[in-house]
């Protein structure tokens, strides 16, 4: 199909040219995407770690609830997130609804059950192998849960990843919550929504080969990071 | 002590975000406006000029609305004179004008095998489509383009879906790709249609006259009913619309020189 | 219910407790439909190597992890003598080190132990040349020869300055060397008034380490007598037989 090639034409066009427009949309995109995973793991990781470890009633329903939340919808949270920043609804007065905040804070919400599953499963294993020894060591449960977190952090890399796969791609919930504003809340994903209502699909999928590139780019840089770091640091 | 340094980057990471910037308004809009790229045709000369931002939030008319009645934007631009009426009317908005008008077109493939060419009435049409020859794709997403929709129908007293008739509840540039997809027949604005590149083999098979006025009208958000709302620079923004120098930029743009909106600027009559 | 508690000192105050450092009283674990140990009472004295023997599967390394409050008994209770408390040891058969250096390995149990960050390097150095280490102080923990693992968990065991120190079988599956390696540490360890309890296999090890010597088989105490006594002249058949390199069965 021509649409096809007129897509790779369009997508290494605007990247040769180095569109401006396009700079700040992927810009965006990666600064809503970074900041929204950072967040998801500063929450994640310690809530994965405590589900590991600690034993408490509700502990086994947490867990399943969490694993559940893994796949929950994204234009669910976009439109619960949409009613709580709305002007009328609890949050309003902060005037966060169609700003980049606003996305950031739905996208937490997606990325956060992916680190909390993920990490739980990673540290259960490592709590089995390092339980005893902990323990004979009079560790605290926060020594403990300190000690699984560092010692679990190359293979938590993978998590992150997961984490930053989903946000970088998510389109349904920052649609909502953030509006497609030009110049302010446009992201890869809602421009190539956008640019697929307007039938310009060469464009749309241009800006797909680009998301791509750019996932892949990503990955590849986080891939390369780990392995320096484990090598530095040892595992 | 640790924890507090994370809660403290936790909040200038996200709080930096919020930068309390009153030089901007925000607009809720129809799609069609903004897919057929009048807004960044007119915009800049506004911005510029009046030094006010305008942020374009563009979702289907019923969205556009519901959301200005919710303190969700300053000003709206819509399609669908009856909910207008209505949202005025509610005292969710004020001082309604008329802005501008075009006019909504039945499109198809063009072999057209239901044979919308031949007609010379809307009526014809509508019968037509109603036989179920080929698909026809109804956006079903509440915008204006779907009420004005729904309404033939009523009028044509032609009820009788069957399986040829698909509510896609999507936007108008979504709904003509499955139109395309499909090879069916769909209801669209003019300006949309003008401006989608995806066209394809379909083309405009009946574009009829009074019936299929497309009316589009600009509403402030009454500041009664949402304190917040920047109305001053919204009505700022109202005015340079429907002023001669916002109605004249309106009628100058064309794509392929054919011109998508008709200035008609003038008050409503709403009681 | 839960019985692994401190005594407090009054309970310590008669004569012949004064001499304990652990009492077992009637201790019962159970897993699944298995008895591991069976109404078990033992009491070790306050000073010197305590060995314990016995066949495998006798329930050794699960009394332990019971005085050590690893495993939770089913009935009868664990008490320590209150010098002890907080400051107990545990060194296993098969030492789980953390991911980390051996520097890393050190300074992570400095910092359970709450040793201050600034004193925590002199520390980490001395334990290093307890353990014959110097040298592997950035090697991965991991990397280490199976010898060289185990001293680290020996000088880990020790960077908490604990007054009693369990060992499960702590050279059963080295060489000789790393074996005599081990036993010095243990020694030097005794000899600044640490208490070690100490479970083996090792017939000789037991002659060249013990004060005293405690027998288990099938969960229950068989014997208990001090060094030379136990070796020369064993009271029970069983004890005879393991001596004499029988299997007990």
């Amino acid at each position: 199909m021509s649409t096809l090639s007129e897509a790779f034409l369009q997508s290494f066009q605007l990247i040769f040219y180095l569109d401006d427009t396009l700079v700040e949309v992927v810009l965006l995109s990666l600064s809503v995407t970074f900041k929204a995973v950072s967040l998801a793991c500063f929450i994640g990781f310690p809530l994965g770690t405590a589900l590991a470890v600690l034993s408490f009633p509700g502990q086994k329903t947490l867990v399943v609830l969490f694993n559940s939340f893994m796949g929950l919808p994204p234009v669910v949270v976009g439109l619960v997130v949409y009613l709580i920043l709305s002007a009328s609804g609890p949050l309003g007065p902060l005037g966060l609804l169609y700003t980049p905040a606003a996305m950031i804070i739905a996208q937490t919400i997606l990325v956060t059950p992916i680190i909390v599953a993920h990490s739980r499963q990673i540290i259960v294993l490592l709590a089995e192998e390092y339980d005893e020894t902990l323990r004979s060591m009079q560790a605290t449960r926060m020594d403990i849960m300190c000690t699984l977190l560092w010692d679990s952090r190359f293979s938590l890399f993978t998590t992150v990843l997961a984490g930053l796969g989903r946000a970088f791609s998510e389109v349904g919930a920052v649609m909502i919550v953030g509006g497609n504003i030009n110049h302010f809340t446009r992201i890869m994903t809602t421009a190539i929504a956008l640019q697929t209502a307007r039938g310009d699909l060469a464009l749309a999928l241009g800006l797909g080969i680009i998301l791509l590139v750019l996932t892949i780019s990503i990955n590849a840089l986080a891939y390369w990071l780990k392995s320096t770091w484990e090598r530095h640091s040892y595992a | 002590m640790s924890v507090l340094k994370w809660v403290v980057l936790t909040c200038v990471l996200v709080g930096y975000q919020v930068q309390a910037s009153e030089d901007f308004i925000l607009l809720q809009s129809t799609t069609s406006t903004q897919n057929s790229g009048l807004y960044e045709y007119l915009l800049p000369g506004f911005e510029k000029t009046h030094g006010i931002k305008v942020k374009v939030v563009a979702v289907g008319t019923g969205q556009a609305l519901y959301n200005g009645s919710r303190c969700n934007g300053d000003v709206v631009i819509v399609h669908s004179p009856e909910d207008e009426k209505i949202f005025v009317e509610s005292g969710y908005g004020i001082n309604p004008h008329d802005l501008m008008y075009n006019r909504f077109v039945f499109v198809g493939p063009r072999s057209d095998p239901v044979g919308l060419k031949e007609e010379h009435s809307l009526q014809g049409v509508i019968n037509k489509l109603g036989q179920g020859l080929a698909p026809f794709i109804s956006r079903g997403d509440d915008s204006g383009t779907h009420k004005k929709e729904l309404s033939l129908w009523r009028n044509e007293n032609v009820w009788s879906r069957g399986d040829w008739y698909l509510e896609v509840g999507s936007g108008m540039g979504a709904t003509l790709n499955i139109a395309i997809g499909l090879d069916g027949y769909t209801l669209t604005d003019l300006g949309t249609w003008l401006s989608f590149s995806n066209k394809s083999n379909h083309e405009i098979l009946y574009s009829g006259g009074a019936e299929l006025f497309n009316q589009y009208g600009i509403i402030l958000v009454d500041p009664e009913h949402c304190p917040n709302a920047n109305i001053e620079k919204a009505n700022q923004f109202l005015q340079w619309m429907i002023s001669p120098e916002g109605q004249q930029l309106i009628a100058r743009y064309k794509i392929n020189g054919q011109q998508l909106f008709f200035p008609n600027a003038k008050p409503k009559k709403i009681q | 219910m839960h019985k692994t508690r401190i005594l407090d000192l009054s309970e310590f105050s008669e004569q012949k407790n004064k001499k304990a450092s652990i009492i077992c009283s009637s201790l019962t674990f159970q897993k699944g439909e298995k008895t591991i140990l069976s109404d078990l009472s033992v009491t070790f004295p306050r000073n010197g190597i305590s060995v314990i023997m016995g066949p495998n599967g006798a329930g050794k390394s699960v009394l332990l992890r019971t005085i050590i409050g690893l495993l939770t008994p089913n009935s009868g209770c664990v008490l320590l003598n209150p010098e002890y408390a907080g400051r107990t040891a545990l060194v296993f058969q098969r030492p789980v080190l953390i991911r980390r250096t051996v520097y890393g390995n050190l300074h992570h149990a400095l910092g359970i132990a709450g040793v201050p960050r600034k004193e925590r390097r002199k520390r980490i150095e001395e334990l290093i040349a307890i353990g014959g280490l110097t040298g592997f102080e950035n090697h991965p923990a991991r990397s280490l020869s199976g010898g060289e693992q185990q001293r680290l968990q020996m000088v880990r065991a020790l960077s908490s300055n604990p007054k009693l120190i369990l060992l499960d079988e702590p050279s059963a599956s080295l060489d000789p060397q790393s074996t005599l390696a081990i036993e010095e540490i243990i020694k030097s360890t005794s000899e600044k008034g640490v208490k070690l309890v100490l479970v083996t296999h090792d017939i000789g090890q037991a002659k060249r380490l013990a004060d005293d010597v405690t027998f288990i088989h099938k969960g229950k105490i068989l014997e208990q007598n001090i060094s030379p006594d136990y070796f020369n002249s064993p009271s029970t058949p069983e004890v005879k037989s393991y001596l004499a390199g029988d299997l007990l069965v």
